[in-house]
C-alpha cells in the first residue's frame, strides 16, 4: 500500500474525529454550548489534530529512513565490493533497487507469479529479458549476487511496508482515542489547538534556516569530498583550467574568478553612473508625473527573466559589438573575434543591473531628510551643489551599500554569461575576448552525463562554494553598511 | 556696519559694480553647472529607456516571425501498390510501410504537382524534398493510420515546408546563404518562388508553435513550447501550493507571535540573506538534496518547483510580513478587546484584511519563479527533447519535462537561425505571461488596497 493511501486513511480518520469529538463535547455539555469551555469546533479540532499530526510525521520519518536502513542490511550481502569502496558499492546498490522495482513491476503485470519472483535464479533464467518484457531496462547481466539481494531487499521492503502501515494507522488511533478520552465540557480544547498551531507556525519559520543549513551541508560535504580528490591549493592559486573527463584535470580558480570580477566591473561601470544620475534626477528633479512614468519604466528592466538578457546578448548585442569592434567593422579594428566576449556580458548585464541601483539609491537618497536639502538652499547653494554636497555624501553609505548588493547581483548572475560571456577560460586584459565565470562552469560542469564523483565534476561545488561566500561577505557588508546608516537619521 | 557697507560700495574698489539681472562669470559657471548636473540625469534615464525600447524591439522583431510558418500544399497520391498491395484494408498490413517508405510517395506528389502547374526545374525528382519538412512523411502516414480508406485516393495535403523555405520567405535564408548548404540548393527557391505564385506555398499563422512539443535538432519547423508551458505550469501549481502556506505561516509567526531574541534574529537574517543568495546555489541544493539524496526523479517539474519554492519564499515572506504590518493595532485590540484570543484576531481578522497584499506578492513571487532558469538547467531540465504531453496529473508532476525559460535556452544552444527565431518567439510567450500575472498584481493593489 502506497503512502498516498495511508495518508488518505490517516486523513479521513482525522475527519471522523473530528465529527466525533465534536459530538462527544456536546454531549458532555448536555447539549448546551455555553456549558463547553471552547467552541465545538476546538473539540472536534483537537482529536482530528491528535490523529493526524503525529501519524503523518510518523510517515514521512519511515519513509526517510526505511531506504536508509534497508541499504544497510543489504550491504553485507554484496561481496564483491571491496569494503571502503563506497561509491562502487552505491552504485551495486541502486542496481540493486531497480532489479526488485522490476520484479515488483512484472509481478503487478503478470509477467511473474509472486513465487517465482521470489525464487527466481539467474542459473535457470534470463532475469534481464524477463525485466525488459515490462519495460526496465537493466545496463548488464543481472548477477546472482545482485538478484539474491533484490530479492532479499524486496522482502524487506514488503516487510517493512506492512510495519509502516501497522504503525502508522496504529498512531492515528492512539492519538485519536487519547484527544477524545480528554474530551469533556472543562477541557481547554482552544488552548491545546492554539499551541498546536502555533508549533507549525514555528516549524515553518525554521524552514529558511533548514535551507540555509541544505545549502551549506550540499556545498561543505561535497566540497570536502572534492579536495579529497584534487589539491586544495592548486584549486585556490591554480592559473589554469581545462577540465578534461579523461584526467589530468587542471582546476584552478583563478582565471574563473578573473572572469567573473572582470565581467562584473564591466556591468557596474555601465549600471552605476546611469542607475545613480537616474536616481538622483527622479527624486530631485523630475516632476511628480514624469516620476510616476519613468521609475515604473525603469523597474520594467528588473522584472524581466534573465534568459532574455541572455539570449539579447547572444544574438542581437554580440553581432552589434562584433559589426563595429571586429574584422571589417565600422571602426576598423579587429580587437573582437566573435560574438561571445565579456564586453558583451558585462554591457548587458549592466542594463539588468540599472533599475537594480536606481531602485535602492532612489530610496535611500529620498531618506535623507528634508530639513538638510533646505538648510544648503537656503544657504544660496544650487540644486546640484546641494546634491553633491549634502545630500550625496549624508546618503554615500548607502549607496555604497547598493552597489555593493549590485556587484553580489552581478558575481552571482549566471544566464546572461552562460550565453554571452564565452566558454574560455582565460587570464587577459582584452574585454573583447571571450571569458568565462566561476556560474558558467557551475553550470557546464554539472550538466551533462558526468559521473559525480569524479574531480571534475565534484568541482563544480567547489565554485559553488567559493561563489557562496563571495557573496554572502558582500549581502552581510552591504546590509550592514545600510543598516547602519538608516538609524542615522531614524 | 551700515556706514561700512555704504561706505564701501559707494567707495566701488573692492567689488564691481554689478546688478541682480546681470550675472556675473561666476554664477554663469554655476548655473551651467546646474544646467549640465540637471542633462546628466536625463539622460541618464533616456539611456535606461532606450535600452528597454531595444529590448522590446529586439524580442517584437525578432519573435513574431515564429509564430508563422510555410505550408506546402499538394495533391498526394495514397498509391495502393506500395501500402497495401493485396487490397486487403488491414491497418496491420498498411501499418507496415514505414515512415521511409512513404518517401517515394512524397517525391512523386511533389513531381506531379510541378508538372500539373507547368514548373520545370533542373532538380532530381528525389531531391525535390528537401523543400519539405523531413516530418511531412510522418505526417502523411498518420494521416493515412487514421483513415485507411484514403489509400488508392488522391488527397491533398498541407504539409510543412522545411525551415529554409520557412526562412526564405521570411527573409532570413537568400540565395547567397544557401551557396554552400547541403540541406537546400538556390534552384529549390526557383521551385518555391513558382510554387508561392500559384498559391501552393503559403505563410500563415501557426498554432502548433504555441501548443506543439520540441523536436530533434533537425526539423525547427516542427518544435513548439506547448510541452514545457505544461510543465512551467506543474512548476507553478507546487510552488504556489508550497510557498504560499508556508510563506504566510512564517510571516505571522515572524509579525505577530515571535519573541525579540536570537533565535527570531538568526531567523530573520537568514531570510534576509537567501533573498540574495544567487539562483544557481538553489540549483546546486536541488540536485544535491533533491536528486542526490533523496532519489527524486532528475528533470521533474516537482524538484523544480521544490527548488523554485525555497527561491522565492524569501521574496513572498518579506512581502508578506509588510502587508501584515500594515493592518493598524486598532483591529487587533478590537478583536482582543470582545473577546477573541490572539490566534482568533489574527486568523479571523488580521489575515483577511492583508490577503490582498499577500496575493499580491505572492504573483509577483511566482512571476519570478517563472522567468527563473539557473537552477533548472542543473536539476536537468535541459538536454532532451519534451516531446511527450504527459499523460496524467502524476505523470505531470514526476516524468521528466522542460519548463519555458529552459527550452528557450535549449533552443538558443542549438546552433540553428531557425532555433533562435523559436527562442525570440518562446519569450514573447513567456514575458505574455509574466505581464498577465503583473497586471493581475496590479489590478489586485489597486483594487483592494486600504489606506488606513
Amino acid at each position: 500500500m502506497s503512502a498516498f493511501w495511508i495518508t488518505l486513511i490517516v486523513l479521513i480518520l482525522a475527519a471522523v474525529g473530528f465529527v466525533v469529538g465534536r459530538g462527544r463535547a456536546m454531549q458532555s455539555a448536555d447539549g448546551n454550548i455555553r456549558n463547553l469551555h471552547s467552541l465545538p469546533v476546538y473539540y472536534g479540532s483537537n482529536v482530528a489534530m491528535m490523529a493526524a499530526v503525529p501519524a503523518l510525521l510518523l510517515l514521512a520519518l519511515w519513509l526517510f529512513a526505511q531506504p536508509l536502513t534497508l541499504n544497510r542490511m543489504i550491504a553485507p550481502m554484496i561481496t564483491s565490493v571491496e569494503a571502503g569502496d563506497s561509491g562502487t558499492l552505491g552504485l551495486v546498490l541502486s542496481d540493486v533497487r531497480r532489479v526488485a522495482d522490476g520484479l515488483d513491476l512484472a509481478v503487478s503485470e503478470g509477467v511473474l507469479t509472486e513465487e517465482s519472483a521470489r525464487d527466481i535464479r539467474t542459473e535457470f533464467t534470463d532475469v534481464r529479458e524477463r525485466l525488459s518484457q515490462v519495460g526496465v531496462a537493466l545496463g548488464s547481466d543481472v548477477s546472482r549476487e545482485t538478484l539474491s539481494a533484490a530479492q532479499r531487499y524486496r522482502a524487506l521492503s514488503k516487510a517493512g511496508s506492512f510495519l509502516m502501515l501497522v504503525a502508522v494507522i496504529g498512531l492515528a488511533l492512539i492519538g485519536a482515542a487519547f484527544a477524545l478520552s480528554r474530551t469533556n465540557r472543562d477541557f481547554r480544547a482552544r488552548n491545546v489547538v492554539e499551541s498546536g498551531i502555533k508549533i507549525v507556525l514555528i516549524a515553518a519559520s525554521c524552514i529558511a534556516i533548514l535551507t540555509t543549513v541544505g545549502i551549506v551541508l550540499s556545498l561543505i560535504f561535497n566540497t570536502i569530498k572534492f579536495f579529497g580528490l584534487y589539491p586544495a591549493s592548486e584549486f585556490f592559486f591554480g592559473l589554469t583550467w581545462a577540465p578534461s573527463f579523461g584526467g589530468g584535470s587542471e582546476l584552478g580558480i583563478l582565471p574563473l574568478l578573473w572572469g567573473t570580477f572582470y565581467i562584473s566591473l564591466i556591468a557596474l561601470a555601465v549600471a552605476v553612473p546611469i542607475g545613480l544620475f537616474a536616481a538622483i534626477y527622479l527624486s530631485e528633479y523630475a516632476t511628480p508625473k514624469v516620476r510616476a512614468i519613468a521609475k515604473p519604466l525603469l523597474e520594467v528592466l528588473a522584472g524581466i527573466p534573465t534568459i532574455v538578457y541572455g539570449l539579447f546578448a547572444l544574438l542581437t548585442v554580440g553581432p552589434l559589438l562584433v559589426n563595429v569592434f571586429g574584422e571589417g567593422g565600422v571602426l576598423g579594428v579587429t580587437w573582437m573575434g566573435g560574438g561571445t566576449a565579456v564586453m558583451t556580458a558585462g554591457l548587458v548585464m549592466g542594463i539588468m543591473l540599472i533599475p537594480f541601483v536606481s531602485s535602492l539609491s532612489d530610496d535611500i537618497i529620498n531618506a535623507v531628510p528634508q530639513s538638510m536639502r533646505d538648510g544648503s538652499l537656503g544657504l544660496g547653494a544650487t540644486r546640484s551643489e546641494t546634491v553633491r554636497q549634502v545630500v550625496l555624501p549624508a546618503a554615500l553609505p548607502g549607496i555604497v551599500g547598493a552597489i555593493l548588493l549590485a556587484a553580489s547581483r552581478a558575481i552571482g548572475e549566471t544566464m546572461i554569461v552562460v550565453l554571452g560571456a564565452g566558454a574560455a577560460a582565460r587570464l587577459s586584459l582584452n574585454p573583447f575576448e571571450a571569458m568565462t565565470t566561476v556560474t558558467a562552469k557551475i553550470v557546464s560542469q554539472l550538466t551533462g552525463d558526468a559521473d559525480f564523483s569524479s574531480p571534475e565534476a565534484l568541482v563544480a561545488f567547489s565554485l559553488g562554494m567559493t561563489l557562496f561566500v563571495i557573496t554572502l561577505g558582500l549581502n552581510i557588508f552591504a546590509l550592514w553598511i545600510v543598516r547602519k546608516y538608516r538609524e542615522q537619521y531614524e | 556696519m551700515t556706514d561700512a557697507s555704504a561706505d564701501r560700495s559707494a567707495d566701488g574698489h573692492s567689488r564691481a559694480k554689478t546688478s541682480l539681472l546681470q550675472l556675473d562669470v561666476r554664477t554663469k559657471k554655476r548655473n551651467a553647472a546646474e544646467a549640465r548636473f540637471k542633462a546628466y540625469g536625463v539622460v541618464a534615464i533616456a539611456i535606461g529607456l532606450f535600452f528597454l525600447i531595444a529590448l522590446l524591439t529586439a524580442i517584437v522583431s525578432n519573435g513574431t516571425r515564429a509564430f508563422t510558418q510555410t505550408f506546402v500544399t499538394m495533391d498526394v497520391t495514397l498509391d495502393a501498390q506500395k501500402l497495401d498491395p493485396d487490397g486487403t484494408g488491414d491497418p496491420e498490413v498498411i501499418s507496415k510501410t514505414t515512415t521511409f517508405g512513404y518517401g517515394g510517395i512524397i517525391d512523386a506528389a511533389l513531381e506531379q504537382t510541378l508538372a500539373a502547374r507547368g514548373i520545370t526545374t533542373e532538380i532530381a525528382v528525389g531531391d525535390l524534398d528537401q523543400m519539405l519538412s523531413s516530418g511531412a512523411a510522418a505526417e502523411i502516414r498518420r494521416a493515412v493510420l487514421d483513415d485507411t480508406s484514403l489509400v488508392g485516393q488522391t488527397v491533398t495535403f498541407e504539409v510543412l515546408a522545411s525551415s529554409r523555405v520557412d526562412g526564405y520567405l521570411k527573409g532570413r535564408v537568400t540565395r547567397e546563404s544557401l551557396a554552400r548548404d547541403r540541406n537546400l540548393s538556390p534552384e529549390h527557391l526557383d521551385v518555391v518562388d513558382a510554387l508561392q505564385e500559384a498559391g501552393l506555398v503559403e505563410r500563415r499563422f501557426n498554432w502548433a508553435f504555441i501548443t506543439g512539443s520540441d523536436a530533434s535538432e533537425s526539423r525547427p519547423e516542427q518544435a513548439g513550447i506547448g510541452v514545457s508551458m505544461i510543465g512551467s505550469f506543474f512548476m507553478m501549481l507546487v510552488v504556489l501550493v508550497l510557498s504560499l502556506p508556508i510563506g504566510v505561516a512564517t510571516s505571522i509567526y515572524l509579525e505577530e507571535f515571535a519573541p525579540q531574541n536570537r533565535i527570531t534574529d538568526f531567523i530573520e537574517v537568514n531570510i534576509s540573506n537567501l533573498a540574495a543568495v544567487p539562483s544557481i546555489v538553489f540549483g546546486i541544493l536541488g540536485l544535491a538534496i533533491f536528486i542526490q539524496v533523496a532519489h527524486l526523479p532528475q528533470s521533474a517539474p516537482l524538484v523544480g518547483g521544490l527548488v523554485l519554492t525555497l527561491m522565492t519564499l524569501p521574496t513572498i515572506i518579506i512581502s508578506t510580513r509588510a502587508s501584515l504590518k500594515s493592518v493598524p493595532p486598532s483591529i487587533r485590540d478590537a478583536a482582543l478587546g470582545v473577546g477573541a484570543s490572539k490566534m482568533q484576531s489574527i486568523f479571523h481578522h488580521v489575515l483577511p484584511l492583508a490577503m490582498p497584499g499577500i496575493l499580491t506578492g505572492t504573483i509577483l513571487g511566482l512571476a519570478q519563479a517563472l522567468g527563473e532558469t539557473a537552477p533548472l538547467l542543473l536539476i536537468g531540465m535541459v538536454g532532451f527533447i519534451a516531446s511527450n504531453y504527459p499523460d496524467g496529473i502524476a505523470e505531470g508532476f514526476l516524468s521528466p519535462n522542460s519548463a519555458m525559460p529552459a527550452q528557450i535556452y535549449e533552443w538558443a544552444k542549438r546552433a540553428d537561425p531557425a532555433y533562435y527565431e523559436r527562442a525570440w518567439g518562446g519569450i514573447i510567450i513567456l514575458l505574455l505571461f509574466l505581464m498577465t500575472m503583473n497586471i493581475i498584481a496590479i489590478l489586485l493593489r489597486r483594487r483592494f488596497e486600504r489606506r488606513w
